[in-house]
């Protein structure tokens, strides 16, 4: 094996270790999103293919959710979306550290960047001066991540089906946004975002068109953005 | 406007991968603007409280915290402080459906 082989096997190694304990939390999740797919009124495969089209598990379950309320498709649109702007930060806190990478690394890479990939990749970048070590490594622990969300989420979509509605599973898919949410709440604005964020979303859950969700959201940033300015 | 589903999927998919290639592929040496840096940072936390408070707080479109009725927001609670002091992630969803299974239970 030449060097260059084995640099890339080693990083693709290190990589999918770097990715292993989050994968064990990205198990669930994916399990979930499946069985929300199973029951989706959209038919369980086109709701399925949220995984390789979207490719966010967040904004996939608030996508079903809001196909099975019959929400009109902008407001399905704009809530997708805006669940997903955060992944503007994660590229440009990578960017430094992709622009190096040839072209096409650079235009298929950010295909398989999420929450996991970019927290597992933005502190070992700092420290790592080869760029090929640098891309595999993204490589190794990204598409960790990609393959077993296909496949969780296949599983959840097949088996969903049969799970006994009794057992309150659908309470599961609250649960892990609650999973999320916990650990952004770093500091004092992020509990102000969080705080106005929900109880705007509560109080405009029947506003028309199912765009409580867009109007809490909004709310939010925007009390956080104040009580950022005001603390700082 | 009527737009099928998966043309709706097809178009948060695409949106979602540019917002990702945005500066690794397209905008390359440029930095996020300073002003979008404040509202980017607290999208995270106002967009998931805006979704679970309505979920475990709402039942039947009024607001209930009474656990016989809507245990699912005593669950909730309890599955947050657990998480929030145990700092793993899974522990959200064990303990909140096994507070759920108990609760009803016990209704």
């Amino acid at each position: 094996m030449t060097t260059e082989g084995s640099l890339r096997s080693t990083a693709l190694r290190d990589g999918f270790w770097s990715a292993a304990p989050l994968l064990v939390g990205v198990v669930p999740f994916g399990l979930i999103t499946g069985v929300a797919a199973a029951g989706s009124v959209i038919g369980a495969g086109l709701a399925w293919s949220t995984s390789f089209i979207i490719f966010a598990g967040a904004a996939q379950l608030a996508t079903l959710d809001l196909f099975d309320a019959g929400a009109v498709s902008v407001v399905i649109i704009a809530t997708g979306l805006i669940i997903n702007s955060r992944h503007l930060m994660y590229s440009a806190a990578l960017a430094p550290a992709f622009r190096e990478f040839p072209a096409s690394w650079r235009s298929l890479l950010p295909y398989i960047l999420t929450d996991q990939a970019y927290a597992i990749t933005i502190t070992p970048y700092n420290d790592e001066p080869d760029p090929v070590y640098r891309r595999w490594f993204f490589l190794g622990g990204a598409a960790s991540f990609w393959l077993t969300w296909q496949i969780t989420t296949a599983v959840g979509a097949v088996f969903g089906a049969v799970i006994p509605g009794a057992w309150g599973f659908t309470f599961a898919i609250p649960l892990m946004f609650l999973a999320l949410l916990i650990p952004t709440l770093r500091n004092r604005p992020a509990l102000v975002a969080a705080i106005v964020g929900g109880g705007v979303a509560v109080l405009a859950a029947s506003a028309p068109y199912r765009s409580g969700l867009i109007i809490g959201a909004v709310a939010g940033v925007v009390a956080g953005v104040a009580a950022d300015r005001w603390w700082r | 406007m009527a737009v099928s589903p998966l043309l709706t999927i097809l178009i948060i998919g695409a949106g979602t991968y540019l917002f990702r290639l945005s500066f690794i592929g397209i905008l390359g040496d440029r930095t996020v603007p300073a002003w979008a840096v404040p509202p980017l940072r607290y999208v995270a936390p106002a967009v998931l409280a805006a979704i679970v408070a309505p979920a475990v707080l709402l039942s039947d479109g009024s607001i209930d915290v009474s656990p016989a009725s809507n245990p699912e927001f005593l669950a909730a609670v309890l599955a947050g402080v657990v998480t929030w002091r145990l700092k793993n992630v899974i522990w959200a969803l064990v303990v909140g459906m096994i507070a759920l299974w108990i609760l009803q239970w016990l209704s």
